[in-house]
């Protein structure tokens, strides 16, 4: 059974673009992509240099296979025939437009955000911010806008000490051609109290996504940021490698929450890092659902005191997926915080592993971390893992951790289902109690979501 | 009298094992049964079976329900004919709160099901049993007293109020108190529509909840049957007494 929600998911508009890359990637194309952005000097070269460091990088040799990912078939650069950062909805192309309605953006936009993104192939076609939002200084814009714009802050936060691009091979490919995305800006002591949303749809096949997302929160402020993903399905393998940096400022919060459901056929590498200073807090909600591989590891480095990060992630493997995610966090400074709670479930002969760090460094005393990861298979056919690492330098700090992988049990279904319920339903049932903790913690329009997708992938394999 | 619950000859088997060896068993429509025997002679297996549990295996006869082979019947289709078990050991299921459960269940098992009529009845069948709010909106089961995972059974059984009811043991490790409460909540369902069976070691619960029929089962056959009377001599010799007879 298909529903509205899963057809905008499988939508395919017509390849109507701009420009179109040949397949791979080589330096001229990577000097395109810079001269068509209208880039200063030191970008393109930080681009080349990333290249040069993408080629030289081994592919990891360790979590899923990426034998499937060729390289050198993915179209890395695509733009729609499209205005770009269109202010209105009505400026947006009919099919493009079409999608993103089907998805329920706009009206989103309407009811519950204060502002939105939105990216197709390559570029921001759309992009608003409420106006009081706009008056108090907060700046909502893509990342080649926001280049132009503001290039001292780009100069000294755009892939600097947050995520290098010598951090890994996908880093430095995500720096050599990165395009579009969302710049966020929020002043001293500004409370954005409604979520701004960025929706990164990629629609052609063998395409590549390499969106990246930029925030500073300055000191004392405030911020929700929505990210969601999709794609239709193609037989082709697909690349998904975005960053997102996050710079959190004395005192302030940042949450972000983004629900990725790629098609089954993208490859999902994508990189997620926050710096938090001191009394900072960096709140991450992770959904995985989509995809064919997934690696993606948000990482928080406590750099001031007392700094705090929370994480709830969820993963969902269906048939042929491999979610390999989880949380890094880097305790650096006295008593700094955090929390990770993360829950995988498996089906169908999917494969969900949780991979995590926690290092505590010396002199980060008084520091407390507690980490559960928890694992569900469905079926005997899936695997669910857990690989938790625990680095501690420091004695005086508090660090816990507690791990279950589990099955649907037998004696559990027979009790549901002498209530009436059937199979199916049972085990909706008890996989909607194994995800309540993070349920709990979105947004409801999100848990709704997110809730009505994760039934509608069990139905689709169990029934 | 109309008989609601036929079994024939029934033999079981868990892992390879025979537990049950030929069973007969008829109950009828507005009475109440007792099913006694020591540990270990099958009453729970009996009871599973009945309700369709998949690790129990049936080698041989029958199970009727109203004139219907259930026997091959999955759990939720024997449930929506209206039999339901209160289990000896109740299932925590984190993360899903009772008061979701029972409405997920009553919305499967009621074609009529509404929500304003089905928060009515919730709110009227706690009262009975004495469950507070806050209770309803704990996970099921999870962190329950032994006392409140019963009450909780008996809820469901009143909320989704089924024609045959199997109590197994829900007596044991219960106060006076709640044994009264329980008591009272199976008087509150019980009418000529209804027929219950109640599995259990001692006659204390019995002595709530009237039996019109009692049954002995030993070493996975149903050795004797009689009155009200038989439970108190059971009482009083043990179960000796019918072994070696």
């Amino acid at each position: 059974m298909e529903t509205k929600l899963q057809k905008a998911y499988a939508m395919k508009n017509k390849e109507d673009l701009k420009f179109k890359s040949s397949e791979g990637l080589n330096e001229e194309l990577v000097r395109k992509i810079s001269k068509d952005k209208n880039e200063p000097e030191w970008m393109l070269k930080k681009r080349l240099d990333a290249l040069r460091t993408f080629n030289e990088k081994p592919m990891p040799d360790w979590g899923p296979s990426l034998e499937g990912l060729n390289l050198s078939k993915i179209y890395y650069y695509m733009r729609p025939n499209a205005k770009n950062n269109a202010r209105s909805w009505d400026e947006v192309p009919k099919d493009i437009k079409e999608t993103f309605e089907k998805l329920g953006i706009p009206k989103a936009e309407r009811k519950v955000l204060g502002g939105v993104g939105a990216q197709y192939e390559s570029e921001v076609i759309y992009h608003n911010l409420k106006k009081d939002l706009e008056e108090k200084g907060v700046i909502f814009s893509d990342c080649d806008n926001g280049l132009k714009e503001h290039e001292e802050i780009f100069k000294k936060y755009f892939m600097t000490t947050c995520i290098s691009p010598n951090l890994h091979k996908f880093a430095a490919l995500h720096c050599a051609v990165w395009s579009g995305g969302t710049f966020i800006y929020v002043p001293k002591n500004v409370k954005v109290e409604i979520p701004l949303q960025a929706y990164f749809r990629m629609n052609s096949k063998k395409g590549g996504q390499f969106e990246h997302t930029l925030i500073i929160a300055d000191e004392g402020s405030e911020i929700h940021y929505i990210e969601g993903c999709s794609a239709p399905q193609y037989t082709e393998s697909s690349l998904h490698a975005g960053c997102v940096e996050i710079h959190v400022l004395k005192g302030a919060r940042v949450r972000y929450s983004s629900i990725e459901n790629w098609s089954k056929n993208t490859y999902n590498l994508n990189t997620k890092r926050a710096v938090v200073e001191e009394d900072g807090i960096i709140e991450w909600v992770n959904g995985n659902l989509g995809s064919h591989t997934t690696m993606l590891y948000p990482c928080s480095v406590l750099k001031g005191k007392n700094s705090k990060s929370d994480y709830i992630g969820i993963a969902y493997a269906g048939k042929g997926q491999y979610q390999d995610t989880g949380c890094k966090v880097y305790h650096l400074k006295e008593k700094t915080s955090s929390t990770v709670l993360s829950k995988g479930i498996s089906v169908n002969g999917g494969v969900s592993s949780y991979r995590g760090l926690i290092k505590i460094n010396p002199g980060a005393i008084n520091s407390k971390s507690s980490v559960r990861c928890d694992g569900l298979m469905l079926d005997n056919k899936s695997k669910a893992m857990t690989f938790p690492s625990m680095d501690v330098h420091e004695n005086q700090v508090e660090v816990s951790h507690e791990a279950a992988i589990g099955k649907v049990g037998e004696e559990d279904l027979f009790y549901l289902m002498s209530r009436g319920l059937p199979e199916s339903e049972a085990i909706k049932l008890i996989v909607s109690g194994f995800i309540e903790p993070i349920i709990k913690a979105l947004p409801l329009e999100y848990a709704v979501e997110l809730n009505k997708l994760i039934e509608l992938e069990i139905e689709n394999s169990v029934c | 009298m109309t008989k609601i619950l036929e079994i024939k000859n029934l033999h079981v088997e868990v892992k390879g094992k025979e537990i049950l060896k030929g069973i007969n068993l008829t109950l009828d429509l507005g009475k109440i049964n007792a099913l006694m025997g020591p540990n270990g002679s099958g009453k729970s297996t009996l009871v599973n079976t009945v309700m369709g549990h998949p690790k129990y295996v049936v080698t041989k006869g029958k199970i009727l329900f109203n004139g219907k082979d259930i026997t091959k019947l999955s759990p939720d289709k024997r449930a929506k004919l209206g039999i339901f078990l209160s289990f000896q050991h109740p299932r925590e299921i984190s993360g899903v709160s009772v008061s979701k459960f029972l409405k997920t269940s009553e919305k499967e098992l009621n074609p009529k099901f509404s929500f304003s009529e089905f928060k009515k009845n919730l709110k009227e069948k706690r009262e009975i049993l004495e469950i507070s709010e806050n209770m309803t909106e704990r996970y099921l089961n999870v962190g329950f007293s032994g006392g409140e995972k019963k009450k909780n059974e008996i809820l469901q059984m009143l909320i989704l109020n089924p024609k045959l009811i199997i109590l197994d043991e829900t007596d044991s490790g219960l106060d006076i108190d709640s044994l009264k409460i329980i008591a009272k909540g199976v008087g509150e369902i019980m009418n000529k529509e209804k027929c219950i069976l109640i599995i259990t070691h001692y006659k204390r619960i019995l002595e709530y909840i009237k039996p019109d029929k009692v049954f002995i089962m030993i070493k996975g056959k149903i050795v004797l049957e009689g009155g009200n009377k038989l439970a108190e001599e059971l009482e009083k010799k043990g179960y000796g007494w019918i072994e070696k007879e």
